[in-house]
């Protein structure tokens, strides 16, 4: 069925491109499962009880690759040819690996430390660095349509993004005890 | 050809046929039954105007089994014969039935521990049917009529062989399922309904066995679960056995047999619920032939269960991370089971949130009702144009498939939005190898030995190839009730469906057949009736929702299509009318539906592309 072939952009009919209106995603999303969910078609035959879960299957992919950054930029650098790879290609720039280390080290000493003012610094930071990660994937997909450099700011995104949530946990942890 | 009538849409040419349809709350002490009439819904009481059934059934070699309050008071002087909280043994093995104390002979059976009763070796799902059974006869007296399908509520951290087990019950019970229902879900629907909430929300679900926390967004009409989290070993039994415990250490009891235990454990639970009313209450029992009796207080028994009420609010702080919410996010705390009735559970919980909780609607009775209102609407019932909901949940546990040295790959995250599917590709390890085990696990350890079994899934029939050369591509699709099934196909060579899949656990339906047969001691030709008169429901519906299908969408079929698809509605009319053959109807219900695939597929299409316009189904 061609509905199953689209690209999860044109499934829920929204333009290919990384800067989206998340409102309007979620309207959407709300919009297509209230007409497809399986449970619409509880009492209908079976063929078309089975073809609303694939249907529902697909707009649950769609919206949960798009409504993820990382995700999304990630399927829209692969839509274009040129897919992140991230468990093969982990090449970053010696600049970036410097900024890991120095980041892993200030989580190991406050949580040495027991320095919940550090975690919470080391939080903010991150989070400004998504944010400038966020501004760099919009520019390299949606004006320069620079792929390969997109490439590169979600491999960074992926890895601030993992590290983001370990700081968290250790934040909460020492927040609790 | 003569012109085709096509009603307005929403409107039925025939006047509008209510299906009987209830929800079931299948709960680990009690069981309730609860249906919408005159729009509102209502629990079905029972001849003597009780709503609580409880979940006990007792086996004689005599009768067939009781259940309910008669059963309950067999329990002290039968207590093997006597299986109550059937519901923390569904869908579990040995070892984990063992775990609790009981007075029951456990048995290992396939894929589930089996009871040995006096009237033969019973499995959990047909302890469970009887329940099921039970209240269907007093829905079907209630309601006159037969039931055409039903909603059973699960806990939402039920994993799939649990769930897979409730849903072998409800079959095996004559019910049609509708929707296996998450319980906290049902709960928000019945309050989320009644007050027209928007927002986030929390529902703490703490019943007689089992524990469960639900993050949910209510927003125009859609339930949309964020992330859930429970205990499936942890209720409000446990709080019973803290006094069990305490009453047999202070009179210095010990290794009580089980008749003696039984009373305790009834006098204990008693205990408790006085405790909730009032500062002190006091344990008597017969132990022994001797009464005993020791006085308890709120305070003394609040500090002894302690540690079973801070286990429920690790996993709320949990489920709020997975949910990635904060406190302040909240709008409001919906609690649900009749274990939140002790006061220091609703003071722990409105403390953790820092606001009130909403105990509005009896915590017994909120999920039958959430169940019934949902039933009502799968059921069709509802009013064109009447404001629906849906629900989307999400699955409690990750899947994953045992990899090289017992360890997990996980192929669907918990917490990921229902229906889920995930593909992927395996190759072969042996020249001209013909077969390949999946081992399929739940949960979110590393180690597969920390997981919980759940299927091993044969494939066979792969074609013989060099070693690496098949690609075999396996998905797993998770469906709206929670339910893992797994296909397979043969990439290099695209032969479809070539692979036979056969999990290790669940009913088949011949096994249903015999369980059937066992339990009405029936011949075949009741069986045959059985089968013929589910056929003829098959028919009926296929019939009408493909009238309702052409009614609103003809437009999408070509003359010869249109065509074609009223002959095989007439044909299995025919069938249908002349027929009493099961597998004649099936053939004729498979080839209307076959005929209809292609109009199903363009009218899903038309769907999403209305979606995507902006209308709702309701506007048009």
């Amino acid at each position: 069925m061609n509905l199953l072939n689209k690209s999860h952009f044109d499934f829920l009919g929204l333009p290919a491109r990384f800067g989206l209106d998340e409102h309007q995603l979620h309207e959407t999303f709300r919009r297509v499962q209230a007409a497809i969910h399986p449970d619409r078609f509880a009492n209908a035959g079976g063929a078309e009880h089975r073809m609303a879960m694939q249907l529902a299957t697909r707009a649950n992919e769609a919206f949960g690759v798009l409504r993820d950054p990382g995700q999304r930029a990630a399927y829209l650098c692969e839509l274009n040819g040129c897919p992140v790879r991230a468990e093969t290609n982990t090449a970053m720039s010696s600049q970036f690996l410097i900024q890991q280390m120095q980041w892993r080290e200030s989580l190991q000493e406050a949580r040495e430390t027991s320095d919940l003012e550090a975690l919470q610094g080391l939080e903010q930071t991150l989070c400004d660095h998504r944010a400038s990660l966020l501004a760099e994937m919009a520019r390299a997909l949606d004006e320069q349509h620079d792929y390969p450099s997109a490439c590169d700011a979600v491999r960074r995104w992926m890895f601030v993004d993992k590290f983001g949530r370990e700081v968290a946990v250790a934040r909460e942890a020492l927040a609790a005890a | 050809m003569a012109l085709l009538q096509i009603s307005e849409p929403g409107m039925s040419p025939e006047p509008h046929q209510r299906r009987l349809a209830v929800g079931i709350d299948l709960g680990t002490t009690h069981s309730l039954v609860a249906a919408v009439r005159s729009g509102t819904a209502e629990v079905l009481p029972d001849a003597l105007g009780r709503v609580l059934l409880p979940s006990v059934v007792h086996y004689s070699d005599r009768d067939s089994p009781q259940v309910g309050q008669v059963a309950w008071e067999c329990a002290a002087e039968d207590p093997r014969n006597t299986i109550v909280s059937v519901k923390r043994y569904m869908g579990r093995g040995l070892a984990d039935a063992a775990r609790h104390p009981s007075p029951y002979e456990f048995v290992e059976g396939p894929g589930m521990v089996r009871i040995r009763t006096v009237s033969g070796e019973r499995s959990p799902v047909e302890v469970s049917a009887e329940i099921i059974r039970a209240l269907r006869e007093r829905a079907e007296e209630t309601l006159g009529g037969e039931l055409s399908g039903a909603v059973i509520t699960v806990p939402a951290y039920f994993d799939d062989a649990q769930r897979q087990a409730t849903k072998d019950a409800a079959r095996l019970a004559g019910l049609d399922v509708l929707r296996l229902l998450n319980e906290p879900t049902a709960a928000a629907i019945a309050y989320g309904l009644d007050q027209g909430a928007q927002g986030t929300y929390a529902v703490y679900d703490l019943g007689g066995g089992t524990f469960d926390i639900s993050v949910l967004r209510l927003s125009k009409g859609v339930f949309e679960v964020l992330a859930t989290g429970g205990d499936t070993q942890l209720g409000g039994d446990d709080f019973d056995q803290v006094l069990v415990d305490h009453f047999t250490e202070a009179l210095g009891l010990r290794a009580l047999p089980p008749d003696d235990l039984r009373r305790v454990l009834k006098a204990a639970r008693l205990a408790k619920e006085a405790l909730s009313d009032q500062p002190v209450a006091r344990i008597e029992a017969v132990v022994a032939g001797k009464a005993c009796s020791l006085e308890v207080s709120r305070e003394r028994f609040e500090s002894l269960s302690a540690s079973l009420l801070e286990r429920t609010l690790a996993s709320v702080r949990q489920t709020l991370r997975d949910a990635a919410l904060a406190i302040s996010a909240f709008d409001g705390v919906v609690m649900v089971g009749g274990a939140t009735r002790m006061p220091m559970v609703r003071q722990a919980v409105s403390t953790l949130f820092g606001r009130p909780v909403f105990t509005d609607l009896d915590p017994d009775e909120v999920v039958a009702l959430g169940a019934a209102m949902q039933a009502d609407l799968l059921a069709g019932n509802r009013a064109a144009g009447s404001d629906d909901w849906l629900l989307l949940d999400v699955i409690p546990l990750s899947l994953g498939l045992e990899t090289m040295g017992g360890l997990v790959e996980r192929i669907i995250a918990r917490n990921s939005t229902l229906p889920v599917a995930r593909a992927q590709e395996f190759t072969t390890f042996k020249d001209g190898q013909g077969a390949m085990a999946l081992h399929v696990v739940q949960g979110e350890r590393e180690l597969v030995a920390d997981c919980r079994s759940l299927a091993r899934f044969e494939l066979r029939g792969i074609p013989p190839m060099a070693a690496g050369a098949a690609r075999i591509r396996v998905t797993f699709q998770v469906d709206a009730d929670g339910l893992l099934s797994v296909s397979a196909r043969e990439l290099s060579q695209g032969i479809e469906s070539s692979i036979t899949v056969k999990p290790s656990y669940g009913l088949s339906d011949d096994d249903i057949a015999r369980m059937l047969q066992d339990a009405f001691g029936s011949a075949q030709a009741d069986m045959r009736a059985r089968a013929l008169r589910e056929q003829q429901v098959d028919a009926d519906r296929m019939l009408e929702a493909t009238q309702a299908a052409l009614d609103a969408d003809a437009d999408l079929l070509s003359a010869p299509e249109l065509a074609d698809i009223q002959q095989q509605m007439r044909d299995l009319r025919q069938v249908a009318q002349t027929s009493d053959d099961p597998q004649t109807l099936e053939a004729a219900v498979q080839a209307l539906a076959r005929a209809t695939e292609t109009f199903a597929a363009r009218r899903m299409d038309r769907a999403v592309q209305r979606a995507l316009a902006g209308q709702s189904i309701n506007d048009l």
